[in-house]
């Protein structure tokens, strides 16, 4: 094992993983972590707390984590490029480390453009790739990434995002590529409603071998509205979601909505359980935790095993 | 070439206000090019202050000149008889020659033009940014493209997960500049070297290590 994770653990036994994640509030609401956390945690083998999401200020991804862990249970940090440098990014990893978070998601961010502060210069001193490479050198071989050495270096999991359907397509498992010689452990992928397409790109990935040096957990979200299908077609960038999903939801009643969700979420899990490489599902139900433990059982992954 | 933008007249009037005699000063380099602070605009911008004083039933004296090169100190040495006889200098030209104009007159300079970026023309009255002068230039293992200006992250290794339809997540006027760099890799049949590892950026050439400074021994 390189890290003490509870996620390196559920895949090295060669569980199917489940992770899902909480938002932090914009503002000082350490009861509404506990909240969402509690509804979710027999669920999930990691929970990752989301770093200043759609680049809003939010309560910092390292004091959910530390929330979260304090409830005895297993967060993933998520950590964006735009908001800092190579000293900020290494200085919070050692303090997450400390306190005791073991698993990290390396991500560039949403553009600054997106958010409350759109004034704001985004960072952006390193990608996405080198703070992979970054934290993987500060794991194994106990350097910063200036190359001096750390006393007391910080232990944790790698992860990093994966999208299969933004342009261009024919270069994503290339990138993904770069990402593993990066040194990446595990890569989320992007929300999943586009199954062929997601089936054709985890073929590319198997066929480099690439499932072999990291764990792909499939990104999963529940559709609560046909409302919502529509805005994340044409509004979220970089998003895939085919009219046929558009189409199931306005064929049942707004009221019966939610529930087709909710079906066609384990629908999905079903068949990607089926699908070559896939290592597990990240649950992504946005201001819907509570709904989390349907999936989970519906799919058949409860429950969680222990490790 | 360095673009620029003239800026709201009103910002220029603000300034110059307390100012009853001026000298706006013009360049013949990339502001002519770009049409913000060569001699037409600087006729322009003269009549145009004239214009707005006698609004206020006041008067003001303006003298034009447009230099051939305003970041170079020996045309800044032409305005030296004229400085004498005003109270502020109004300059079209870039930052760079706003501040060399500051630093030989003791005389108040104000820019009349916002400087924007390092840009090439795509076509008539179109300049796009393409040089962001990291100092250590990388478009020769990007097919020709700069992923340093041109990504709105400045990721150096592929696109982040937000390119749509080929555009970048910031506009659907913006392409996505790794998607460029994919195509243009592909047309030249060296997609695999994509896959090469660009290492963490030494962001010292690019201005991190402070203000920049080139000296050739031979010429100086």
């Amino acid at each position: 094992m390189k890290t003490e994770s509870r996620l390196e653990k559920v895949l090295a036994a060669g569980h199917l993983a489940v992770t899902s994640e909480v938002g932090p509030p914009r503002g000082c609401g350490i009861e509404i972590v506990e909240k969402k956390a509690n509804l979710i945690k027999d669920y999930v083998d990691g929970i990752n707390i989301t770093d200043n999401q759609t680049a809003m200020v939010r309560m910092s991804s390292i004091a959910g984590g530390v929330i979260v862990k304090q409830m005895g249970l297993d967060p993933i940090i998520q950590m964006v490029a735009r908001d800092r440098n190579r000293l900020a990014m290494q200085a919070d990893i050692i303090g997450a480390y400390s306190l005791g978070i073991n698993t990290m998601l390396c991500l560039s961010g949403d553009h600054p453009k997106f958010g409350d502060h759109p004034n704001a210069k985004g960072v952006y001193d390193i990608d996405s790739i080198n703070m992979i490479n970054m934290v993987k050198n500060m794991r194994d071989e106990g350097i910063f990434q200036g190359g001096a050495e750390i006393k007391n270096p910080p232990k944790m999991f790698i992860g990093a995002a994966a999208n299969p359907f933004a342009d261009p397509f024919e270069l994503r498992v290339a990138r993904l590529a770069k990402k593993v010689a990066a040194g990446v452990d595990f890569v989320q992928t992007q929300c999943i409603f586009n199954l062929e397409k997601f089936e054709t790109w985890m073929a590319g990935v198997v066929d480099r071998g690439l499932h072999e040096k990291v764990s792909v957990l499939a990104g999963i979200t529940p559709m609560k509205s046909v409302g919502m299908a529509r805005y994340m077609k044409n509004k979220v960038p970089g998003m895939d979601v085919p009219d046929e999903v558009i189409k199931r939801l306005e064929g049942v009643s707004k009221e019966k909505q939610p529930e087709e969700g909710i079906k066609m979420a384990i629908e999905q899990i079903q068949r990607l359980k089926e699908c070559k490489g896939v290592a597990g599902f990240h649950i992504m139900a946005i201001e819907w935790e509570e709904r989390v433990h349907e999936i989970v059982e519906g799919a058949g992954l409860y429950p969680r095993p222990e490790v | 070439m360095i673009t620029a933008e003239q800026k709201p007249l009103q910002e220029i009037i603000g300034y110059i206000a307390p100012y009853g005699k001026i000298l706006v000063v013009g360049c013949n380099e990339c502001v002519t090019v770009c049409a913000a602070g060569g001699r037409k605009e600087v006729g322009l911008l003269a009549s145009a202050i004239h214009l707005d004083r006698l609004k206020q039933g006041k008067t003001i004296d303006i003298k034009e000149i447009t230099l051939e090169r305003q970041c170079d100190p020996e045309y800044v040495e032409e305005l030296v008889s004229s400085v004498g006889e005003v109270d502020a200098i109004v300059s079209m030209a870039c930052g760079c020659g706003v501040q060399t104009i500051a630093s030989r007159y003791k005389v108040p300079v104000f820019p009349a033009v916002n400087t924007k970026f390092m840009g090439a023309s795509k076509s008539q009255g179109i300049w796009e940014e393409r040089c962001q002068g990291c100092g250590d230039c990388m478009l020769g293992i990007t097919g020709g493209i700069c992923p340093v200006a041109r990504c709105s992250k400045s990721l150096l290794n592929g696109p982040c997960g937000g390119t749509s339809d080929g555009q970048c997540e910031i506009s659907p006027d913006t392409p996505c500049a790794w998607r460029l760099i994919w195509e243009r890799l592909v047309e030249l049949g060296i997609e695999d070297r994509y896959e090469e590892l660009n290492m963490a950026k030494d962001w010292r050439p690019a201005g991190g290590a402070g203000p920049r400074r080139i000296i050739r021994e031979d010429l100086a």
